[in-house]
């Protein structure tokens, strides 16, 4: 190549970062520049392999749920060790009180000291992460016999599937979702434009009453019935979430 | 180092979290492993929140992306010191004459397209990467890599010089093997 602006100027007229004028001048120079014709095209040959090449790399879904879940562990003030005491005897006195109205979910996890903080967590978690484009369902479905077909071909426990519509909480469909390393179902309903999770997994916990919870702005109310373990998250009133519990439970 | 209170972080899910795959998928090119690039980029990440009240607002990406570079460089010195010296000596691989016909031999295929720009030292894999596979502007390289914004575009040049190189003639891959 002679031409020096293969070197320089051609990159910014083949990234749009010219300007208008730079642009109108570059393209005059190539009416009559064959060095610059000829890089142009390899250039744009090798753009266009690396685009069908399809090389970007997604974010494995591991990181997504892992980091979230660790970023809000991690973000607390470097602590003295003096003061990590303090921390983590009230650590110990929350879960104290906690344990009395234990919302226990997934077996085998229960002797992690911030057990209680961190399902919270992860529940809103996998709520917030289900509203981003394309997260929400697997199966988009308003017929209920659709969403619990799919689940009893996808989870290993029978579904209660519940057709909530005269009661104001359209099915959108579900999804499984990953809480704390654990697959659980989740039944999507959209109540006045406010989406509401509901999260099921399987307990063998005894039952315990009802418990409900605010994180981050969202609501969050877990109940169990029938060995199932249930927890609505939504942007919801309280009490819009209080009357699906009612609704389930009922 | 603060926590985040409910707001900050609420802004921080909303303005840093949907970056996660441009994260990742500089950290991956960057440390040319996908298993590495998961532990850097949550390393990356957590160092973002920490660092979050001092985002003053703008691009959250650029800003993210600088984040995850400065750990993946760390990373390398300590890891592969070797890797992050090298830098490709012109001089040395002045390169045949890359035409639309050479390259098109030779930047078919996946693989082949990862083996070329997985032989560029890092210092110009990353501007490919920015530019081609992350869509960033001049501006926002300039951001992220901390190059001057007049030197992005001859950078850039250079890089992709190297990239023809790498694809038209595999001697280059010897250079820093």
């Amino acid at each position: 190549m002679s031409c020096d602006l293969t070197r320089s100027a051609l990159h910014g007229y083949f990234d749009g970062e010219l300007g208008a004028a730079g642009n109108a001048e570059f393209k005059r120079h190539l009416e009559h520049c064959s060095d610059c014709v000829l890089e142009f095209a390899t250039q744009d040959f090798v753009r266009d392999s690396l685009q069908r090449a399809r090389l970007y790399e997604f974010a494995p879904d591991s990181l997504k749920l892992r980091k979230r879940a660790h970023l809000r562990c991690c973000v607390r003030p470097a602590a003295s060790p003096q003061r990590l005491i303090w921390q983590w005897l009230a650590a110990a006195a929350a879960l104290l009180v906690v344990a009395l109205l234990v919302w226990r979910v997934l077996p085998g996890v229960h002797d992690d000291d911030d057990y209680q903080a961190e399902l919270a967590a992860g529940i809103v978690d996998a709520h917030v992460r289900s509203l981003q484009p394309g997260h929400l369902t697997n199966v988009d479905s308003a017929d209920q016999h659709t969403v619990k077909a799919w689940f009893d071909g996808n989870v290993g426990f029978a579904l209660p599937v519940r057709d909530l519509t005269n009661d104001g909480f359209s099915l959108l469909g579900g999804r499984l979702d990953i809480v704390q390393g654990g697959t659980v179902a989740v039944l999507v309903y959209v109540r006045l434009g406010h989406v509401v999770n509901v999260f099921i997994w399987p307990t063998r916990e005894p039952e315990v009453s009802a418990r409900m919870g605010e994180r981050l702005g969202y609501q969050w109310v877990v109940w169990q019935k029938g060995k199932m373990e249930f927890c609505a998250v939504s942007d919801a009133s309280p009490a819009e979430l209080e009357q699906l519990h009612r609704l389930f439970a009922g | 180092m603060n926590d985040l209170d409910p707001e900050d972080w609420l802004r921080f899910e909303r303005l840093v979290l949907p970056h996660v795959d441009a994260a990742f998928n500089f950290a991956r090119w960057l440390l040319r492993s996908r298993a590495d690039a998961e532990d850097v980029a949550q390393e990356a990440l957590l160092r973002a929140c920490r660092f979050f009240r001092g985002f003053q607002g703008g691009d959250a990406r650029a800003w993210l992306l600088q984040i995850v570079r400065n750990t993946c460089y760390s990373w390398l010195e300590k890891n592969r010191p070797r890797e992050s010296m090298v830098e490709f000596d012109e001089e040395l691989h002045r390169q045949p004459v890359a035409t639309p016909e050479s390259i098109a031999m030779a930047a078919e295929g996946r693989e082949r397209l990862t083996r070329a720009l997985e032989t560029l030292p890092p210092r110009y894999r990353e501007l490919i990467v920015l530019r081609e596979l992350e869509g960033c502007s001049y501006k926002e390289i300039a951001a992220i890599t901390s190059i001057p914004l007049g030197t992005v575009m001859s950078s850039l040049s250079r890089a992709r010089r190297q990239l023809h190189c790498a694809l038209v003639n595999p001697c280059c891959k010897e250079a820093i093997a």
